[in-house]
């Protein structure tokens, strides 16, 4: 029967893609019936696309359906697992997150920021960092994997506060050397398949590739609930993904390598609205 | 385990592919066009072995970015490269081999891969000195390209 949806979809899909560009193409994220979160943006001056487009667009309808209510978006239950981590005390200093920052809302805007430079850690800190410093130094806890449950129901909530404002991540200043990195890991090609980001991303975004209709790789939906392997995926992890997809040793998660791309993604949707959490196949 | 043991049998395949007369992927001779005129093997390619390794997810995975009307029953083709119908009457069997073997031979910059060649920037591990198909695949997907003729 799952197979059958599948199946399904992607004939969808595919017809579709054979009429117009996108799946979905005039299809309007409105969430819960309330909020309405544009999809589009224009590009951002020196970009090589000519329009932002949230990677919602190239789902199938069903798919973009589950990100249109938050009750049926199931990021929504590790999130709400979030907040009572929120509120609880860990570590030997007898802390929570909210000893220190009361509401999560107070985080609203954070995530349209990062990564971005830690001038008193001299690094690009990218959200994990940020919860692992309070984990580690103001909480005494124990730090978080990158990518695991705790970690990503969390930077899922904190992002949350920022849905539907634009990403802005600033490249400029001492950002810079990251934005540089980023850039050039994000057109050279690597692994036995010797394919870069850009050549799925950038030269063929809008044409299917097996089952999968490619998108610009946008990362305003991030963390983002997959249906694949029903979980919330960070950004890095999505990233090692495509790495092993083309055979390429991935970097590893919180590497320099991979913050550096980040902040590069992220910049390169600079405009478009925070979408967090968003739900792919 | 049936991984391992896969594993375990196609690199047994490439170590053993190393047969006197097979060429080795770094001795292919390429002509200017970028088209591959001697068999890199020397056995004739088997054009219904050579649909299977076209299809297979894990082989040539070519349907990831062709369409190919001869394969309909297989779900799901992109189009991220020119549809292969009746590709046999635009290239002859050199051409398609160069193709195969490494494309970029043949169109600069593409970004289709090369099927049998070794090296590049981070492979993973596991196919560290691997190619993606053998020698006798690429002979036996030439073969079966040479079927898709125009009705
Ligand atoms: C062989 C093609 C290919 C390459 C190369 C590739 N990707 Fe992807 N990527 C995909 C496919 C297919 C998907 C799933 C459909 C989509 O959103 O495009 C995807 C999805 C993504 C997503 C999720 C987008 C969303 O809206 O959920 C991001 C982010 C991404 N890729 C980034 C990258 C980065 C960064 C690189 C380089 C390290 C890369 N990709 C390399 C094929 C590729
Ligand atoms: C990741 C994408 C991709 C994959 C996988 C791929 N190709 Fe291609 N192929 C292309 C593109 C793109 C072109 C067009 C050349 C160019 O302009 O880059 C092409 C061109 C060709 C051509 C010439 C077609 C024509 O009409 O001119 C042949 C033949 C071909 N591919 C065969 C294959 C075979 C056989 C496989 C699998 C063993 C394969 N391709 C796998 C992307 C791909």
């Amino acid at each position: 029967m799952k197979r059958l949806i599948k199946t399904l979809t992607c004939t969808v899909a595919a017809l579709v893609a054979t009429t117009a560009v996108y799946a979905g193409e005039d299809a309007v994220l409105m969430i819960n019936e309330e909020i309405t979160i544009p999809t589009t943006a224009p590009a951002p001056e020196g970009s090589p696309l000519t329009e932002l487009l949230s990677g919602w667009k190239f789902r199938s309808g069903e798919t973009q359906a589950l990100q249109m209510d938050d009750f049926d978006n199931p990021s929504f239950i590790f999130i709400d697992k979030a907040r009572d981590q929120w509120v609880k005390v860990d570590g030997t200093e007898g802390k929570s997150c909210a000893s220190c920052h009361e509401d999560v809302e107070s985080f609203k805007g954070l995530r349209t920021e990062l990564p971005r430079w830690n001038e008193t850690k001299g690094k690009m800190y990218a959200m994990e960092n940020y919860i692992n410093d309070c984990r580690t130094e103001r909480m005494g806890a124990e730090a978080w994997k990158w990518s695991k449950g705790n970690m990503t129901g969390m930077t899922s909530l904190i992002s949350l506060q920022s849905r539907g404002l634009p990403v802005a991540v600033k490249t400029d200043g001492p950002a810079s050397t990251a934005y540089e990195l980023g850039k050039k890991l994000y057109y050279t090609r690597v692994g036995q398949l010797d394919m870069a980001c850009s050549n799925c991303h950038e030269d063929n975004y809008g044409v299917m590739i097996r089952a999968d209709h490619l998108s610009q790789g946008q990362i305003n939906g991030f963390p983002t609930y997959r249906l694949k392997n029903a979980k919330i995926n960070s950004v890095q992890a999505r990233f090692k993904g495509c790495m092993k997809n083309i055979r390429a040793e991935p970097f590893k998660e919180g590497s320099e390598e991979f913050t550096a791309l980040e902040l590069y993604v992220a910049s390169r949707g600079n405009g478009l609205a925070v979408e967090s959490p968003a739900v792919r196949n | 385990m049936q991984r391992i043991l896969l594993a375990a049998l196609s690199s047994a395949l490439i170590s053993t592919a190393a047969f006197a007369s097979e060429v080795a992927p770094d001795g292919v001779a390429f002509g200017e066009d970028g088209q591959v005129t001697a068999s890199l093997t020397g056995v004739a390619g088997d054009p219904v072995a050579g649909k299977l390794a076209f299809v297979g997810r894990k082989l040539g995975n070519c349907l990831a970015c062709h369409i190919n009307d001869d394969a309909t029953a297989e779900s799901f083709h992109g189009e991220v490269g020119p549809p292969l119908n009746g590709v046999a009457g635009r290239w002859d069997t050199a051409q398609l081999r160069g193709i195969v073997v490494n494309s970029k031979m043949t169109f600069e910059d593409t970004i289709m891969p090369a099927f049998y060649h070794e090296g590049g920037e981070r492979i993973l591990e596991k196919f560290v000195g691997t190619t993606i198909l053998t020698a006798q695949q690429v002979e036996d997907i030439v073969a079966y390209l040479q079927t898709l003729k125009e009705e």
